[in-house]
């Protein structure tokens, strides 16, 4: 499909896409959002750019194997749970940690964010192993 | 508590996760380097000889599953010891053996992994206390065997026979699981040392004499108990370090061990001994004869290592405070010259290229070390003095005197076997040395040390054991014996017990194996003549069960896996339909809803929007209206959620519709036109599954908002998940951090959709050369 409408609109969707994607995951904790549907979003994107460019360039745009990040996100949120389990705690039970940014800002961090970047990173993966497979047919 | 048994148990299975790692780093040598382990193991288990002769016992303990009373406890006492100290130490040896006997090749490091797996898996099944972590053990052992039987993959009888060997143990260990849950439950204890100290109550036990069956059955298909033997012989498909090692050593006398442990609490049920005696007595008979049929060397040890164990089985059977004495010191002495007998077979057919013993003869001048070294084992699988072999047989015809009434008829079949087994001995033991030089496929030589040593090492412990009798027998046996018996016992090894009946069979044995020795060829021929053809074996019969499952299998796939989509669709709609459909209307949970007139007008409108949707997906006959229609009722769904307040399902439902119709226009050209290909009478047929599964569904939905809400789930989280989870985003908290577990499994679940997606595109032909 090589419609110039659609890939100059894919140009500007793209990059809210992500942004939006990324705002998405960030504020999951406190707002509506989260890794799951921050991964979909994503997934919508990569899947809207190999619809406007193609396949390969989708591929390019994601610089990893979808399958890799997949299994990267799979073991970031394991990894996130042995704190939990070395602090004392099950595996999984959260800890936080307060990041002082200048004289005034304090942000609180904490494992759940990192496995919520997990459970991000596999939606984005599987979505994009399924969605560009069959592209491909 | 000794925390060291545990740290034994998991170091082993830690070093078989970096045993492949090790390998490729130190190449051969690994397998020396690995040695060090059990080998230190080896030492640690001995130095608490001193205390278990005391009658101390050692305890480690861990919690597993508090809720299901579920300890992960180990117990080290005078059986456990013995049992461990064989592993440990013949472990060792069997892996310095390895590294020269498998050498440079495939998967090596795997293989010394699957080893160590099965060496700490072992271990753990002789040190647990709690029945449910012997059971694991157990299967572990049954798995780690499976795959060493089959390390060779690449031939058929590898893998024929691994799978043999695991369908019969692992079918056995099944019916156990039943038998020692039902000995939980008589006993009231998931502790193996409780129930020894049940006493005389447990025999009284309703369920005792099932339990009892059941765990037989277990430990008979393990120790390849008649009619179960078959699978042992053919495990001789495995490389040699595991013959000698798994199918000699350790893991077939699992089921000795067992019933060893379990004596104290079920041995005075009535069918005990003449279970154990009739199967451990024919086993013991029948398999001595059947391993002069045999022309494989280890065709021939395995014959003889199924018969040994028979002749343990016998004499836990007996149960006599002689017997048990027999069955410890018959143990030891047979681990140490049939695992000696069996590397030096695999040395034999590594420098000669073969293990047909009637091709081998006059092998003493290019082989004089393993000469030698078969000669010292074989004197000791003879019964010679000063073996520690004598002493197990010397006791063996010892215990059969005096088992009271049938005594002669128990002795004159021990005399029997001992007297095969003497002639296997010099069969495989002698005759290989002796005669005139044959020619062989390969130069026979002298192999390379690490082929020899450890055989040496084994067959002449078993000589050195025989003078070593009388502190060994204090030390190691009975408190061993103490164990098994209930209560202590002396035990006294001596060459010379005083004239007597014992003595005359031990001679008659002698000169009769003799005899039978030199004249082993018209032996060899008339056990040919004498057995049954193989079609009437039970390994047949076991081809013939497993061939007559194999339709069965075939036919029920074809009816359950269609490989149609719509079919495993219909199924699903239909399986759901029946079940909750029924349920509604014969419990009584039929609820017409009520508020009808408080529905707002924009509910309404989005209500018929998505009817309207779903009605022209269904209706079409252009398949791009269909996708976008479906993809509109499921905005239309997604709206309800945004209007009751769900903005997370809200949005995922939005991105979730919008992937599948993208996913959809990808794969437009594979879609069929509608209604082209189906017939009216289908068509109607789905359209009756479709209206009849969304009536339940809607009446099931009427159903739920009849039921009185509970708010206190909600509450909770609501007040706790900024107090606990720092975020106030309820379900996010709930997904990331209180139920975190769940989202792990559904996205490694998700994970392997992908791979499996992957899996099924590749197949589709054309796709073969694609990344």
């Amino acid at each position: 499909m090589s419609s110039l409408l659609l890939r100059t609109a894919t140009r500007f969707l793209i990059t809210l896409l992500l942004l939006f994607s990324v705002f998405l995951l960030l504020r999951g904790h406190n707002e509506p959002g989260g890794g799951f549907v921050a991964g979909l979003v994503a997934a919508t994107a990569v899947a809207l750019y190999a619809t406007a460019y193609d396949i390969d360039a989708a591929r390019r745009l994601l610089r990893f194997e979808p399958g890799l990040i997949a299994g990267g996100g799979l073991l970031l949120a394991l990894a996130s749970g042995l704190p939990g389990l070395f602090a004392g705690g099950g595996f999984l039970t959260g800890q936080w940690y307060d990041l002082r940014l200048g004289p005034s800002g304090v942000v609180s961090v904490g494992t759940p964010l990192f496995f919520d970047i997990g459970v991000f990173m596999v939606v984005l993966g599987a979505t994009v192993t399924a969605v560009l497979w069959l592209k491909e047919e | 508590m000794t925390n060291g048994l545990l740290i034994a148990v998991f170091s082993l299975a830690a070093l078989a996760g970096i045993a492949p790692l090790l390998h490729r780093v130190l190449g051969r040598r690994a397998a020396i380097a690995m040695a060090a382990l059990p080998a230190a193991l080896f030492v640690y288990f001995f130095s608490f000889s001193a205390a278990i002769e005391e009658g101390e016992t050692f305890r480690a303990s861990l919690q597993w599953i508090p809720s299901l009373n579920l300890a992960f406890t180990l117990n080290l006492d005078g059986l456990s010891q013995v049992f461990a100290l064989l592993i440990t130490g013949i472990g060792a040896l069997i892996l310095i053996y390895a590294s020269a006997y498998l050498g440079e090749g495939e998967h090596r490091g795997r293989f010394y992994s699957f080893l160590l797996v099965f060496m700490a898996s072992m271990l753990g099944l002789v040190l647990s206390d709690n029945i449910i972590t012997l059971f694991v053990f157990w299967e572990l052992t049954s798995i780690s065997s499976y795959a060493l039987i089959g390390f060779e993959h690449t031939r058929d009888s590898a893998r024929k026979s691994a799978l043999q060997a695991l369908l019969v143990t692992s079918g056995g260990g099944l019916v156990m699981l039943a038998g020692l849950i039902l000995l939980a439950f008589a006993g009231g204890s998931w502790s193996l040392s409780d129930l020894a100290q049940m006493g005389g109550e447990l025999p009284d036990h309703a369920l005792a004499l099932p339990a009892l069956l059941m765990i037989a059955m277990g430990a008979f298909t393990k120790s390849a108990q008649f009619p179960f033997h078959f699978w042992l012989p053919n495990a001789m498909a495995a490389p040699t370090p595991v013959s000698a090692y798994l199918h000699s050593a350790t893991m077939v006398k699992a089921g000795v061990y067992l019933l060893a442990r379990l004596h104290p609490a079920l041995g005075e049920v009535a069918l005990w001994t003449p279970l154990l005696m009739t199967f451990g007595g024919s086993t013991m008979l029948l398999t001595a004869w059947l391993a002069l049929r045999e022309s494989d060397i280890k065709r021939v040890l395995a014959f003889s290592t199924v018969s040994a164990l028979g002749t343990l089985v016998f004499l836990l059977g007996l149960g006599s405070s002689a017997a048990i004495k027999a069955a410890m010191v018959f143990l030891v002495g047979h681990a140490l010259y049939k695992g000696a007998l069996f590397m030096l077979a695999g040395g034999i057919d590594h420098e000669t290229g073969t293990r047909d013993l009637t091709r081998l003869s006059g092998l003493r001048r290019a082989m004089p070390i393993t000469a030698v070294a078969a000669v010292l084992a074989a004197i000791s699988m003879a019964g010679i003095p000063p073996a520690l072999g004598f002493m197990g047989k010397e006791t063996l015809y010892d215990a059969t005197l005096h088992a009271g009434s049938g005594a002669a008829l128990l002795a004159a079949a021990a005399l029997v076997t001992g007297v095969l087994t003497m002639i296997a001995a010099g069969y495989v033991g002698l005759r290989p040395f002796i005669g005139p030089v044959s020619e062989t496929p390969r130069h026979a030589h002298q192999g390379s040390p690490g082929l020899w040593a450890p055989p040496l090492f084994l067959a002449a412990l078993g000589i050195a054991f025989g003078f070593l009798a009388t502190s060994l027998a204090v030390r190691i046996f009975e408190p061993a014996v103490a164990v098994v018996y209930g209560q202590p016992a002396s035990v006294e090894l001596v060459f010379w017990p005083g004239f007597g009946t014992v003595v005359v069979m031990s001679v008659a044995t002698i000169l009769v194996g003799t005899v039978g020795s030199i004249y082993l060829h018209a032996i060899r021929r008339l056990v040919a003549r004498l057995t049954l053809p193989e079609r009437y074996s039970t390994a047949a019969a076991y081809d013939a069960l497993v061939e007559s499952l194999k339709p069965i299998s075939e036919g029920h796939t074809l009816l359950l896996q269609s490989g149609y989509l719509r079919r495993y669709i219909t199924t699903i709609l239909l399986t759901t339909t029946i079940l909750v459909g029924s349920l509604l209307l014969f419990n009584g949970g039929l609820a017409a809803p009520s508020g009808w007139a408080d529905a707002r007008f924009h509910e309404v409108a989005i209500a018929f929007m998505i009817l309207a949707a779903a009605g022209m997906a269904a209706l079409t006959k252009s398949r791009l209206r269909a996708v976008v229609a479906l993809g509109a009722s499921g905005y239309g769904v997604a709206l309800v959620y945004m209007l009751f307040g769900a903005p997370d399902l809200a949005m995922t439902q939005f991105f979730v519709e919008t992937l599948t119709v993208i996913l959809f226009v990808s794969v437009f050209r594979h879609i069929p036109t509608i209604g082209q290909d189906s017939p009216t009478a289908s068509r109607i047929r789905d359209a009756f599954i479709a209206v009849a599964a969304g009536a339940v569904m809607t009446a099931l939905v009427w159903a739920v908002l009849d039921v009185p809400v509970t708010d206190s789930v909600s509450n909770f989280y609501r007040e706790n998940s900024y107090v606990l989870a720092h975020g106030r985003n309820v379900v996010n908290t709930i997904l990331v951090d209180f139920r975190g577990l769940d989202t792990m499994g559904e996205i490694a679940v998700l994970a392997t959709a992908a791979i499996g997606v992957v899996a099924l595109l590749r197949l589709l032909p054309g796709r073969e050369g694609r990344e």
